[in-house]
């Protein structure tokens, strides 16, 4: 048998990890509460009136717009299911909360896009800086979302922000991965070709790597998406209003009616996103 | 003619610390062994050559000898270790990132063995690249796209995207997006390897075609003998990083210096590549229009031969007359113009030997190589043809 001691970590060389964390992020609220308003008020800024522009929006001119973009990106059987599926989450009653999810994710996937793909191509300059990013995005993936929630919380308060705030960080990993990957996926022998003609970086970057990579991106942008349409359901609970508030009040009350009807308006979302954005992906495959 | 690329003891080894590398191959360790020892490649080692304005210069060797990394020296895709390249006078190995810049967009283009197209533009954008980055305007560089695609047989697919082209279309891309570029030295880095023999074949007489027109200066790489030998003015042959013989096609066959070239062109056909200037002799037994039958009968006597070529003063040849005519010319008191014969054949000098084939075997006679102004250059005896057969 072994000694009872050798069982259990010893306590005595405990550390407080998550005191620092909570420590850190205290500090940043204190010193820089100022800065984090001032992103706060431009992300609402930016939030609302996407929301109110959505919400003005008459609902049979957002169904027939689903129906052109769902013809143009796939074909017109997909474009008629997209609409009667939006038409279907209408019956439900649940159009302008499914407007305030669609608010919050395309907010996310905007920030996402801008952060993301200078960084993607950043990346694909330095070995080492990918060397340092490619674990930081290992573990934003693998945390579990909901931790990101609570420096949100401290960080923006309770709402739309923090959400978008939280969303950001889950969505943004794959758009960064698969630009960088596009990038570097591009042909040695076109890339030397380009640089053979006396291209600039900035000019190799523009007409040669971008133009190649897009495929890839644009499939980076469908992920990025995707997530933030998952995340943005989870950040009701600090919250944001829309869906998954519903989903939250129905698991709260045991309302099961209510749940499914929720539940199943993020499902059609999802559907409607991913094929018009994986549709619109393909259409710029290259021939090769 | 003017030198217009000059390479001087370039080397280039790949790795982080190349430096004490090259100390180790000046102590004489293989490639191999160095590989090894440092995780070093010896691409290219102590390359000199040079190039004249105008010149198709190929450089051949098998596949790890170093004649891609070589020529990517050149456009500095690659940089040399060692050594020194100079384009014009410019030591181009020392030239500033802005300069290398203009170098690259004013001097140089490059045609690839994959081609190197843009896949995300049409034909003629690709056409448009190089004078697209030297910001040249929309409309005159459509122009000139225009123009260079006509010259290589691509009119009417302006707008076809690339994956739509057949290999040998894509590359006549290759060749027009340099050419748009009017640059003094096109770099041909294996640029028709990837082509089936037909195809490579046609693309082999359309470069010559145009550069009889454009006259540039040309670097070519090929594994390929026979191509070597049909497109290079000179010949430069690479093994393991290094020169191993620089000449004409016909003084590398005629004279290898190694054993490794010997082996290389075993299997050229020589009749594709001996001209009739290569076989020909200048020959000493002439007999002239004014000399009478006697002086014939005596020089035909004197080189052991049975006919001889008759000529003017200009050394223009006037015809050929044999030992049994000239014999009755004496007997009936005849001169040499009223025995004169025409039967015989002529070639000029650029003729190749596969093509003396048939007359060689119609005649009786040797064959007569003459300039344009009918000047008797030298004469082939038909067994240096019919040798060749077996």
């Amino acid at each position: 048998m072994l000694p009872k001691t050798m069982n259990d970590f010893p306590e005595s060389i405990k550390l407080n990890w998550g005191l620092y964390v909570d420590n850190f992020i205290k500090w940043l609220n204190t010193n820089y509460g100022e800065v984090f308003d001032a992103i706060t008020a431009v992300i609402l800024w930016f939030m609302v009136n996407i929301e109110a522009f959505l919400q003005w929006v008459p609902w049979w001119l957002v169904i027939a717009i689903i129906f052109v973009l769902g013809w143009r990106a796939r074909n017109l059987v997909s474009a008629f299911v997209f609409s009667s599926l939006l038409f279907v989450v209408g019956t439900f009653g649940l159009w302008d909360h499914m407007m305030s999810t669609l608010a919050i994710v395309l907010t996310s996937v905007v920030i996402s896009l801008l952060i993301g793909i200078p960084v993607g191509i950043i990346m694909t300059y330095s070995t080492r800086l990918d060397a340092v990013i490619r674990p930081i995005l290992d573990a934003m993936q693998t945390m579990p979302s909901f931790v990101y929630l609570i420096p949100a919380l401290i960080l923006f308060g309770l709402g739309k922000v923090p959400a978008v705030f939280a969303t950001t960080i889950y969505a943004i990993p794959p758009v960064i991965r698969l630009t960088s990957l596009g990038i570097r996926s591009v042909p040695g022998e076109m890339v030397e070709a380009a640089q053979s003609f006396g291209s600039s970086r900035w000019q190799l970057l523009t007409k040669v790597q971008l133009p190649q990579a897009l495929p890839t991106i644009m499939a980076g942008i469908n992920q990025t998406t995707m997530m933030a349409l998952a995340m943005v359901v989870i950040s009701s609970m600090i919250g944001a209003k829309g869906l998954g508030m519903e989903v939250l009040i129905a698991i709260n009350r045991i309302d099961i009616a209510r749940g499914f009807e929720a539940g199943l308006s993020i499902v059609f979302l999802a559907i409607i996103i991913d094929r018009i954005s994986q549709g619109v992906a393909n259409k710029y495959e290259i021939s090769k | 003619m003017t030198v217009k690329v000059k390479v001087e003891r370039l080397t280039k080894i790949f790795g982080p610390n190349p430096q004490p590398v090259l100390e180790k191959i000046k102590d004489g360790f293989t490639k191999n062994e160095i590989l090894e020892e440092t995780g070093h490649t010896v691409g290219v080692y102590d390359v000199s050559f040079e190039v004249k304005e105008g010149e198709t210069f190929v450089i051949m060797g098998l596949s790890g000898s170093g004649k891609s990394t070589l020529i990517r020296c050149l456009n500095l895709l690659n940089k040399p270790t060692e050594g020194n390249i100079f384009i014009d006078d410019t030591n181009i190995v020392k030239l500033a990132k802005k300069d290398l810049k203009q170098l690259r967009q004013q001097k140089l283009a490059m045609v690839f063995q994959h081609f190197g197209l843009l896949t995300h533009r049409n034909v003629i954008k690709n056409v448009e690249y190089g004078l697209e980055i030297r910001g040249i305007p929309t409309e005159e560089r459509q122009n000139i796209a225009n123009k260079i695609l006509v010259s290589v047989g691509l009119e009417g697919w302006e707008n076809k995207l690339i994956g739509e082209l057949s290999g040998g279309m894509q590359q006549r891309v290759g060749l027009a997006r340099a050419l748009a570029n009017d640059p003094d030295v096109l770099l041909m880095d294996e640029p028709f390897s990837a082509l089936d023999p037909l195809i490579r074949r046609e693309m082999q007489y359309e470069l010559l075609d145009i550069q009889s027109k454009l006259k540039k200066t040309i670097i070519f790489i090929t594994h390929d003998v026979n191509e070597a030998f049909k497109i290079g003015d000179r010949v430069a042959v690479m093994k393991d990083g290094m020169m191993e013989q620089i000449g004409t096609p016909e003084e590398i066959i005629a004279k290898p210096q190694s054993t490794y070239i010997e082996e290389f062109i075993k299997d050229i056909d020589r009749s594709k590549v001996l001209q009739a200037k290569n076989i020909m002799f200048k020959c000493s037994a002439l007999v002239s229009v004014k000399d009478g039958p006697r002086v014939a009968v005596k020089i035909m006597e004197s080189n052991g031969i049975s006919s001889v070529f008759v000529v003017d003063e200009q050394l223009r040849l006037q015809g050929i007359v044999t030992i049994d005519d000239t014999i009755i010319a004496i007997k009936e008191n005849k001169g040499i113009a009223d025995i004169l014969r025409q039967d015989y054949y002529t070639a000029d000098p650029e003729t190749y030997m596969q093509d003396l084939l048939p007359m060689a075997t119609n005649t009786k006679f040797p064959l007569a190589v003459t300039d344009e102004n009918n000047k008797l250059l030298g004469i082939i005896v038909r067994v240096s043809v019919l040798s060749g057969l077996v």
